[in-house]
């Protein structure tokens, strides 16, 4: 991805000289901001997921048909038109409204899946990488074992073994990325850990709890941040590969993987039925990538 | 000095790490960053652990109040002994024990205000009641020379040596008795520097406090210390009042240490020891004394026996196989011929 990084960003880093992951200047939040601001591909990625958000909260306000009971067996294949903005499938529904609706059955799964696996994967990581040790061989090489499966292979994995659902496909992706976040926050708290302010809690006697909740994880929330974003993504990704393998969404649900799988005959005669989904797939993907490059370029100065 | 109950008392410490290496992550290795040391911490003093880098001398002050875990050894504070105490007791403990680092701009949370991680210190251990831990930040800031209206300031708001004493209230939020000294000067500007000695020998008399301040600056160490010690590759070289070992070092590696200060005085001089090599690495230590592959004094005995600490008088004791019989006299002592310079 392409970054247009404008004069304004550079110069705003000159003044404060960020030595190691911990102890960035305070007040950076502002400073964040202002640099996404003037990442234009993050901008554009940003505004986009805000629509996809406003979208998924109240579908009803823009779709013009109900997604599953809107049903018109004389009207089958229909082009986009005025009546139906994207056409009609081969049972004779809105396309365009069947999009809609999807956009939040799509984020719900992506946005639960990434949760959990976040969850999980930070305390996982947070724990490995400040207790050390056994504790720390004991945890990364369950994450190596999960690591080594292609990822969509671990998942189609899981979800044969727990049954085609959608719940069992947001457990399937958290499982998933658990290790990536392991790995991740693992890496940080390594560097924090050690830091002298880390040790001068200990040293004053505070609880490990207080330690990690309140001094390590704050300082390794940049890069949980960004790469919950990607992840998202990802997870947008491995739902819809899912569902399109009848894994995941099950008929009559609106969920675009599977309105792919369901078009796919019809392609040569109907390329609408497959084209929006797989649009909307593809364009949801793209700005939660855009976003997280964007995010990690902001936050990380060494990338400059 | 040795009639008076010590407050700290290190027996036989020992801090081994481990190098893992190989696919199994097996113990390849040992670097041996301090082995065996002891000596006694007297209520009230300063002692001083000098010594190079790597010499073992800032890890003996983290051994001594456990934030690594020690291999071996006994560590008595006020009659307990820390190394066995479970991890709850020693979290009340360490209320008795603070340390100050080197780097004062690692040692804070950058996400705190100095009253949050005053009141945070505070109220870990509980030692001042809610209401009157505002109170308590203040006058804690201007115990160490800061202003009231520093409160709700960030570390990066301020100067390296402003940064120190606000490590020092933080110490001192939790009334402690003893303080470890990890290099606390060292980053500092020398007139900064000179401040904060200042202001720790201040605090230590009004406060009855106890140092061990690690450092590398004779200077400074001559200057703020009852008692010194020489570590030299983990072990103890010499430990002695600062005026004796100063005076009269008996120790040929606590000789060539001071004779690299530099005198400012051109008419006077005094008979330089020479050094030769660098030090040899931690993980397979010389057998024998451990200063032999560098002494100026070597002796074929040396490279097999490990001399033992002599007390040469109340004052001193040294390690080293020369002053077995008692002090040496090291001006007229012939040195062994190397084959380097």
């Amino acid at each position: 991805m392409s970054q247009s990084l404008s004069g304004s960003s550079l110069a705003d880093d000159t003044g404060s000289v960020v030595v190691n992951p911990g102890i960035a200047p305070v007040g950076r939040g502002r400073t964040l901001f202002r640099k996404l601001l003037a990442n234009r591909a993050a901008v554009v990625g940003g505004a986009y997921i805000i629509l996809l958000l406003v979208v998924a909260a109240a579908p009803s306000l823009f779709a013009t048909h109900h997604p599953t009971r809107y049903q018109n067996p004389t009207n089958r294949f229909a082009p986009p038109s005025s009546e139906h903005w994207f056409g009609t499938d081969n049972l004779g529904r809105d396309v365009y409204s069947r999009v809609i609706y999807g956009t939040q059955v799509t984020l719900w799964v992506a946005f639960r899946s990434v949760f959990f696996g976040m969850i999980i994967g930070v305390t996982l990581g947070i724990v490995a990488g400040y207790y050390g040790k056994w504790v720390d061989a004991l945890i990364m090489r369950m994450m190596d074992i999960l690591l080594a499966f292609p990822g969509i292979l671990l998942a189609l994995a899981i979800v044969s073994a727990l049954g085609a659902s959608l719940d069992n496909v947001v457990i399937a992706i958290a499982i998933f990325s658990v290790p990536t976040f392991a790995r991740i926050v693992r890496g940080s708290t390594l560097a924090v850990r050690n830091l002298e302010y880390v040790e001068a809690i200990r040293a004053l006697g505070a609880r490990d709890v207080k330690i990690l909740a309140q001094h390590v994880l704050p300082n390794v929330l940049s890069p949980i941040i960004v790469q919950a974003t990607l992840y998202i993504a990802t997870a947008i990704l491995i739902a819809s590969g899912l569902s399109f393998l009848g894994l995941g969404a099950q008929p009559p649900i609106p969920e675009w993987g599977l309105m792919l799988a369901a078009g796919r005959d019809f392609i040569w005669n109907a390329i609408h039925v497959t084209l929006f989904p797989g649009l909307a797939i593809m364009l949801a993907v793209l700005s939660f990538n855009l976003l997280g490059d964007g995010l990690r370029d902001a936050l990380d100065p060494r990338l400059k | 000095m040795s009639d008076r109950q010590p407050l700290l008392r290190v027996k036989e410490l020992r801090q081994h790490f481990p190098v893992r290496g190989g696919v199994l992550g097996r113990i390849q290795n040992v670097v041996k960053a301090v082995d065996g040391i002891t000596f006694d911490v007297y209520p009230g003093e300063t002692l001083s652990i000098v010594g190079e880098s790597g010499c073992g001398k800032s890890t003996t002050g983290r051994s001594v109040l456990r934030l690594q875990e020690p291999t071996s050894g006994e560590v008595y504070f006020d009659g307990d002994n820390l190394l066995e105490l479970p991890r709850s007791a020693l979290r009340h403990r360490r209320r008795d024990m603070q340390i100050i680092f080197q780097d004062p701009y690692s040692s804070f949370n950058p996400r705190q205000t100095i009253s949050q991680l005053l009141n945070e210190a505070m109220s870990i251990q509980n030692v001042v009641p809610k209401q009157r831990r505002r109170e308590r930040v203040v006058e804690l800031l201007e115990m160490v020379g800061l202003k009231a209206e520093h409160v709700d300031r960030y570390p990066h708001e301020f100067s390296g040596g402003q940064r120190q004493r606000i490590a020092i209230a933080r110490a001192l939020s939790v009334e402690p008795k003893l303080i470890v000294c990890d290099e606390a000067v060292s980053s500092l500007d020398v007139s900064v520097q000179a401040q904060v000695i200042n202001l720790l020998k201040k605090l230590q008399r009004e406060l009855g406090l106890t140092y061990i301040f690690v450092a590398h600056d004779l200077g400074v160490v001559r200057h703020i210390s009852d008692r010194i010690i020489v570590m030299y590759l983990g072990q103890i070289a010499e430990i002695g009042d600062t005026r004796t070992i100063f005076r009269n070092p008996q120790h040929p590696y606590t000789r060539a240490l001071l004779s690299s200060i530099p005198i400012p005085d051109p008419k006077q001089r005094s008979r330089p020891v020479p050094l030769v090599g660098d030090v040899p690495s931690p993980i397979n230590p010389p057998a024998g004394c451990p200063f032999h592959t560098r002494c100026p004094f070597a002796m074929e005995r040396c490279a097999a026996e490990k001399p033992a600490q002599h007390l040469l008088s109340d004052a001193q004791s040294v390690a080293c196989h020369l002053v077995e019989n008692g002090p040496v006299d090291y001006e007229t002592l012939p040195m062994t011929v190397r084959g380097e310079g």
